[in-house]
């Protein structure tokens, strides 16, 4: 059986530009640059000054509340300025900028390797929040606040989320096929915290190798079961993919955990792991570098704060010329435009094509043809929502329950019309939430 | 055909209506509302258009508001001073006699602020306002272009010119609509006769503001200095003029080195 929800697209994968090969490590040479806002909530404060010479792992700025999150240095050298720099949001975020020795000089890390059982709930916790784990999966949200839900009793279930909806995207799968067993360590770690709950990892059926590996390591485990999901997007959307897998519902006034469910990305998974087991605070992390106008597509372990343009001359630089350059995958991600910024905590991919399709085509007028609404995951009328939305009539926007749009991206991508709804739908989003908080 | 039968119903309707027509006018007099004559005599005087630039709900409203005493006669930005002084008459009451109108905070247009990048959404100021960098202007704080405040306005007073909202000061009727719009915020009220105008909304510092436009306040103080009148502050470094204290003596405008004062 494959699991899956109503809705939903099947965009060109592209995956197997990058699935298959080797994970390169990559060292930055030049200045890095780590942003104080790589997460949900709260800037860190910045614990170091001008000047001040940093090793590689340690903290650099403290969280500015409980959810916020740690930011480690990856490499050794000195801090050169703590100013506004450009991040992928498109706007300048306060960063503390490094400057590079290259000598890479660690501190040292204590692993603990005390039994599950014995290792109590505040000493993982505290060991996640030390380590700054954020959701790796693109937004941020601080990892020890999510495994701190309210109705800590209430979850049973927790979902790795490997479905990688996304096309062009690989590093969750190059995750999981390298490093199983630390996943599932990571994941036996959350499930540690909330006894009585069981542990779902997700997997798109595009990926058989993966589920077939991650079966055979299971076999036996009556905890943790791996689903395979229909390769579809947004197969890894939170909502839906707690719709999948357990038929619970959740709208956009509701947490995971209202549902008795927490999911984590895989890398998250990776991240809890090395945090807990290793003491390594969470300093790199897996990023796609694919698109057509890429040299040699690959995945490569980045230490947070490399700039894209290294990580793009890493892996041989451009080929052509790019018309577009998006950071994260091609459906959610925000296109760029500047190389000159980070790779943060959360930034999965940079994708470089030599063609916007997306802009290729003037938008005309809608035929209410309704396929925007068959494929709408979120079970809105984006049509509606649009109109509403152009005409600035934020009332009926709320009624048609506007709020409940993911921004994933569906219907502006099977819009024979080429109307940009997902934009519009997006920006009135934003105004309302910006009303709210006046 | 019985003539007696048409006398009763003829009857019967008359009596029915002389009683429903002495129950009406005993109604009308128990549950009277009391209606301010001032306030019908006010609404005659407001424009109508239901704008909803005094930031009450259409004419009705005001003209309510007014005879309340809630609002001030020259409530009505449309209407100015000549129904505001034919307001005050009926309800007294000051009149300033001052005429806003609104300023688009911006020189940079499509020769000194270049795009950052090729937008290619929706052409609107506030989904544009949605995309990376706040837009696709290399100015973070300028005016976009696409035309929100234009399609707000219900005078004609709004024109885009070369990539940015030029407002005609003879049609603005100071309504505040465009304010509200604008999702930069860069639109503001300025008194009609202001002398000394700022063209320029960014926050960024002098070396930024320089990379992005050329039309752009680098917030060096030199107007501030040399303000006979103390009326220019620099503040997060844009020149801001209080127009309660410019004479207008137009020092600013030949002091300025980058000639955004106007």
């Amino acid at each position: 059986m494959k699991y899956t929800f109503k809705g939903g697209i099947h965009p060109y994968e592209g995956k197997e530009l990058t699935m298959d090969k080797e994970v390169i490590e990559c060292l930055p040479k030049k200045e890095v640059v780590y942003p104080l806002s790589q997460h949900i909530g709260a800037p860190a404060t910045p614990i170091v000054k001008k000047g001040d010479k940093v090793l590689a792992g340690q903290l650099i700025a403290e969280a500015g509340g409980f959810v916020s999150a740690n930011i480690h240095a990856s490499v050794s050298g000195t801090v050169k300025v703590i100013e506004p720099r450009l991040t992928s949001s498109g706007s300048k975020v306060n960063s503390i900028v490094i400057d590079n020795d290259n000598q890479y000089e660690s501190v040292s890390f204590v692993p603990c390797d005390k039994p599950l059982s014995e290792l109590t709930r505040d000493e993982i916790i505290n060991a996640i929040k030390a380590a700054g784990v954020v959701g790796m999966g693109g937004a941020g949200f601080p990892t020890h606040v999510k495994l701190s839900p309210k109705n800590a009793d209430e979850i049973d279930t927790i979902i790795i989320n490997g479905s990688e909806c996304e096309p062009y995207l690989t590093s969750d799968y190059r995750r999981l096929m390298d490093e199983p067993e630390k996943v599932i360590e990571g994941l036996k770690i959350a499930l540690a915290l909330f006894p009585g709950a069981k542990g779902i990892i997700a997997v798109e059926d595009n990926k058989p190798k993966a589920i077939e590996m991650l079966r055979e390591k299971l076999a036996g485990d009556s905890d943790i079961t791996v689903n395979k999901m229909k390769t579809k997007y947004p197969e890894g959307a939170e909502r839906q993919l707690i719709y999948a897998n357990t038929g619970r519902y959740i709208n956009s006034k509701m947490l995971p955990a209202d549902a008795g469910c927490i999911v984590h990305n895989v890398d998250t998974a990776y991240a809890i792991y090395e945090a807990v087991r290793e003491g390594k605070p969470l300093t790199k992390r897996l990023v796609t570098v694919s698109g057509d106008a890429i040299e040699t597509p690959c995945n490569f372990n980045v230490p947070t704060g490399t700039s894209y343009e290294e990580l793009i001359e890493m892996a041989g630089g451009f080929k052509g010329t790019p018309k577009k350059i998006i950071a994260g995958g091609p459906m959610m991600g925000k296109a760029i435009y500047s190389l000159d910024q980070p790779v943060t905590k959360s930034s999965s991919a940079i994708l470089c094509l030599s063609k916007d399709e997306a802009a290729e085509y003037e938008p005309s007028s809608c035929i209410r043809c309704g396929r925007c609404v068959s494929v709408c995951p979120g079970r809105v009328m984006p049509n509606q929502l649009a109109r509403l939305a152009t005409a600035n009539d934020f009332d009926g926007f709320l009624e048609n329950n506007g709020m409940e749009c993911c921004e994933c991206g569906c219907c502006s991508y099977v819009c024979p019309a080429r109307r940009p709804l997902t934009q519009v739908i997006a920006g009135t989003r934003k105004l309302v939430l910006a009303n709210k908080k006046k | 055909m019985d003539i007696i039968a048409v006398v009763i119903a003829a009857a019967v309707v008359g009596v029915v209506g002389i009683l429903a027509g002495v129950l009406l006018g005993v109604a009308s007099e128990k549950f009277k509302v009391d209606v301010d004559e001032k306030e019908i005599q006010i609404r005659e005087l407001l424009p109508g258009n239901n704008c909803g630039g005094c930031g009450y709900p259409g004419c009705d409203g005001l003209a309510a508001a007014i005879a309340k005493g809630e609002a001030a006669p020259s409530g009505c930005p449309v209407g100015g001073e000549q129904v505001a002084s034919a307001i005050a008459a009926i309800v007294g009451g000051d009149v300033s006699s001052a005429r806003f109108v609104a300023n688009v905070k911006c020189a940079g247009n499509c020769e000194k602020a270049k795009d950052a990048y090729e937008y290619a959404g929706p052409k609107d100021c506030k989904f544009a306002s949605n995309a990376p960098g706040g837009g696709p202007k290399s100015c973070a704080y300028g005016c976009l272009g696409y035309g929100s405040c234009k399609k707000v306005c219900q005078f004609g007073a709004i024109e885009i010119v070369n990539g940015i909202a030029h407002i005609d000061k003879d049609k603005c009727k100071a309504c505040g609509m465009c304010v509200v719009e604008c999702p930069r915020h860069i639109i503001e009220m300025i008194p009609y006769e202001a002398e000394a105008v700022v063209e320029c909304n960014s926050k960024d510092f002098g070396k930024d503001v320089k990379a992005s436009c050329q039309a752009g306040c680098i917030g060096c103080g030199i107007c501030q200095k040399n303000c006979p009148e103390g009326a220019i502050t620099v503040d997060n470094h844009l020149a801001v003029i209080d127009y309660d204290k410019c004479t207008g003596c137009g020092t600013c405008k030949e002091k300025c080195p980058v000639k955004i004062i106007s």
